[in-house]
């Protein structure tokens, strides 16, 4: 019988090693064989010590982590993508999994029967060469790699700091050069127009002679000392520092501060009489240690493609998980979490606009809503992101929409790829809904505030948050104007908003008991975001806007404006301030621990301690749903 | 031969394979959903109409908790009398085409011996589903029993609140955007089942996420 999905398979197969070395006929017959498993984020294909499955496997969509528990805590030790194999290992050397295998995100895995694969490749001489070398890189230990003879070492992570100061540098290859007879203006040019701080002066051997940095230029040339049609030799720094290819993190860090430079020149051999391959300066050292809020931003700005974003986005998860462990104040990391957020949606922007035809056709305003618009968004969530385009004549309104509608596509397409799930409910700007002129807004919002129903008390928690993030903010700003100019004709939302902000009943129960979810998947766990995060957002947001506070959207610098301006609930509002951000750190720190969202905790998992102080934090919710129901008149 | 009011219909003898397929639904208990045998499938027909158009190919996979087992999937294509130039463009069977073609009885017995009591899933499956129930007529049988669920239905519940009332009618080339799924082989009737069976999956775990997800939900 014909079998199209095996040939589907067989198509995959045949562009990954070991596969690609197999012929037609013996491929087909394991595609034949596979199964096809759809694992959503989260879930769990094996566990470390399982007994060995029978199958090996390959990622077809998505990632799939593996990682080592230890004592202490869990290493991740790699990331598979679409075509990595893992699992094989345990098959052959016939043990139980040593590692953790969890989908990192929505996935898609081939499941390959071992039997079947290894009937068909077994007196395959270059597939069980392939397979060794593969086992042999994947030992992460680099010392053991080459002299080892034992290929089946276990590729396990001993000391995660070890091993990133052990890996060896990225550097940049071929760096830019001149040779020791150019000017001093000759070479300048050449920095400028390549965007570089330094050249390297070589001899006709191409053999590295000395180093010419920014700060050569500014204390020998600007200063007057020397004329820009100086010969370099004159004022380069020599001799230069060289070093060999395989260059470790820790070494470069070591030769760089013993020498007292700031740049290493790679050359074939690593002694500096061979040719110059590459240079290396401070920037790439503190990159490949890959936990520098400054590197990653810095990263950001310089990165030309959607991929690059998504390898750099992904070493702010380390920093964040890094930043947890010690403790740090929570403010002071969404502070850095959200200002990368940021400006990787806007390098997403700037990049996606030079994908455009033409430049934008009027000015825009790119928002973030919900709780990227507050910047309390930690770990990744889904997208929510509306556009505003200043208003435009009625005969060029389709175009210009159009326009930004193919731009929005671009821009979401390319978070979601950095790792930004695309919005379940769609409010995204790539959605004709959202993606709308200044007026309309404004009639969009006029229209939530005085025909108000269930749908726009939904919405309200996302689109009331609004921040501006890319393009010309003062179309953000008059939108908020005119939502607040309606807002003070009309109340009515307020009530609303209230009623809403009070219908989540205090976490705790009637005997001090956390209230759990009593139905569905997470029965019996708790539910942080709805019981405990909501309310006070939902507070602070009617708060403020019931006070006309506007441009503030942080949930916990909400509260604390508040105390300032109603010094007779300074201490409440202080305190509802204080638990959203013991709450927030709380569910992160969750979320990290289950790769997940974080919404929903064990009861059981939590130490006594812990359980006290999520209680603690429970007490400001109850008292500032009494005040709103209060104010705003709320009878039951 | 004297006339007699109460004599019955004379009482219709099922084929063997037909009993088979019947048997298998008498002692079938009822399992969670991720036990639970759902075969995807798809048909490709010469047209819309259940009355005139024929089937021309079945493909079908078949998945238990999350995972399709590639072995264990089915396709066949059917030597039809009837042929429409016009949907060839469409699903590209051509009539004295390469493909080992089998007839129609013999496809609907494969058929059922391979759905067994697996609850169905295609997307709009009520149209997929009649066009099989008109071959059973044909050949003097009673419908499918089995249960099955529409992805399209699916996939509008699994949709946000605010979107709700949309009364947007989803293609499976709409599914296919939405939920990032590769078009390739599109409109062979195993790419279809594969795609719908991919997408099945992804709108499971997408209502998973939000409620406790009861068999009952995915049923019309």
């Amino acid at each position: 019988m014909k079998n199209s999905i095996a040939e589907r398979v067989y198509d995959f197969l045949k562009n990954f090693p070991p596969f690609n070395l197999l012929s037609k006929s013996k491929l087909l017959e394991i595609a034949t064989e596979i199964d096809i498993i759809y694992l959503e984020k989260g879930k769990v294909l094996f566990n470390q010590n399982d007994a060995n499955h029978k199958h090996f496997y390959i990622v077809r969509n998505g990632g799939i982590s593996l990682s080592k528990k230890t004592e202490k805590d869990n290493v991740l030790i790699d990331i598979c993508d679409a075509g990595d194999i893992f699992g094989l290992r345990p098959l052959i050397s016939k043990e139980n999994y040593l590692l953790d295998a969890i989908a990192n995100e929505e996935s898609i895995v081939y499941g390959i029967p071992i039997e079947v694969f290894q009937s068909v490749s077994e007196k395959n001489i270059k597939i069980n060469k392939y397979l060794i070398t593969s086992f042999a890189s994947k030992s992460f230990d680099p010392y053991t790699t080459e002299q080892s003879s034992n290929v089946f070492t276990d590729y396990i992570v001993k000391d995660s700091l070890k091993y990133s100061n052990l890996h060896s540098v990225k550097y940049t290859k071929n760096p830019l050069s001149c040779t020791v007879n150019s000017s001093a203006k000759e070479a300048a040019i050449k920095m400028s127009t390549q965007k570089v701080g330094c050249i390297v002066v070589v001899n006709e051997a191409k053999i590295p002679k000395g180093i010419i940095t920014n700060s050569d230029l500014k204390n020998k040339i600007a200063t007057g000392v020397f004329s820009i049609d100086t010969c370099v030799s004159e004022i380069m720094s020599s001799p230069v520092i060289t070093q060999p290819k395989n260059l470790t993190v820790l070494d470069a860090q070591l030769q760089m501060i013993k020498h007292k430079v700031s740049h290493l020149c790679i050359t074939v051999d690593g002694t500096s009489n061979s040719k110059l391959i590459g240079i290396l300066n401070n920037h790439d050292v503190l990159a490949s240690l890959g936990n520098n809020p400054t590197v990653i931003l810095k990263d950001i700005k310089r990165a030309k493609r959607t991929s690059e974003l998504r390898k750099i986005r992904n070493k702010a998860n380390i920093l964040l998980k890094s930043y947890l462990e010690q403790n740090i104040p929570l403010s002071h990391i969404s502070k850095i979490i959200s200002e990368i957020n940021n400006s990787v949606i806007i390098r997403v922007v700037e990049i996606s606009l030079k994908k455009m035809p033409t430049p934008a056709p009027v000015k825009f305003s790119w928002i973030a809503l919900g709780s990227q618009g507050r910047e309390e968004q930690l770990l990744y969530t889904d997208q929510d992101n509306a556009l505003i385009f200043e208003d435009t004549t009625a005969e060029n309104y389709l175009e210009t929409k159009n326009y930004f509608l193919k731009l929005a596509g671009y821009i979401t397409k390319s978070l979601h790829k950095i790792g930004f799930e695309y919005c379940p409910a769609e409010m995204m700007a790539n959605n004709p809904k959202w993606c709308l002129s200044l007026s309309e807004w404004k009639e969009q919002f006029n229209s939530w505030i005085i025909n108000v129903d269930e749908k726009a008390i939904l919405l309200s928690s996302i689109f009331f948050d609004f921040n501006h993030v890319y393009g010309d903010a003062t179309l953000a700003k008059e939108l908020t104007k005119s939502i607040f100019k309606t807002l003070n004709k009309r109340s009515l939302l307020f009530n609303f908003l209230g009623k809403e902000a009070i219908a989540s009943p205090s976490p705790l129960g009637f005997f001090k008991q956390f209230l759990v979810e009593n139905n569905g998947d997470h029965k019996d766990s708790f539910n942080i975001k709805q019981r405990a995060l909501m309310p006070l957002i939902n507070a602070a947001r009617l708060l403020t806007l019931s006070n006309n506070i506007y441009e503030i959207n942080n949930t916990a610098k909400r509260f604390e404006k508040l105390a300032e301006i109603e010094p007779q609930n300074k201490e409440l509002y202080q305190s509802c301030s204080y638990a959203f951000k013991a709450l927030l750190k709380f569910k992160t720190k969750q979320g990290i621990l289950h790769n997940d969202s974080g919404k929903f905790i064990k009861l059981e998992s939590l130490t006594k301690e812990e359980k006290l102080k999520l209680k603690r934090c429970f007490k400001p919710i109850r008292e500032i749903q009494e005040v709103l129901s209060l104010r705003f008149n709320l009878s039951k | 031969m004297e006339f007699n009011w109460f004599q019955k219909k004379e009482k219709k003898v099922l084929p063997e394979y037909f009993l088979e397929y019947k048997n298998a639904f008498l002692n079938a208990e009822k399992l969670p959903i991720n036990q639970t045998r759902f075969v995807v499938f798809d048909t490709e027909t010469t047209g819309f109409s259940m009355k005139k158009d024929r089937v021309l190919s079945i493909g079908a996979v078949s998945l238990v908790d999350n995972i399709i087992n590639v072995n264990n999937s089915f396709e066949v294509y059917i030597k039809q009398e009837i042929f429409k130039a016009e949907t060839v463009p469409i699903h590209g069977i051509l009539k004295y085409g390469e493909m080992d073609k089998i007839n129609e009885l013999e496809a609907l017995k494969q058929f059922l011996k391979y759905i067994e009591n697996a609850v169905l899933v295609g997307h709009h499956v009520g149209f997929d589903v009649q066009m099989i129930n008109e071959i059973l007529k044909r050949n003097k049988l009673p419908n499918l029993v089995n249960k099955s669920i529409d992805t399209g239905f699916l996939f509008k519940k699994s949709k946000h609140a605010v979107y709700k009332n949309d009364k947007k009618h989803y293609t499976l080339d709409d599914l296919c955007n939405e939920l990032k799924i590769s078009k390739s082989d599109r409109h062979t009737a195993s790419g279809d089942a594969y795609i719908t069976a991919i997408a099945f999956l992804k709108i499971l775990s997408r209502l998973n996420n939000r409620t406790d997800l009861k068999f009952k939900d995915l049923l019309f």
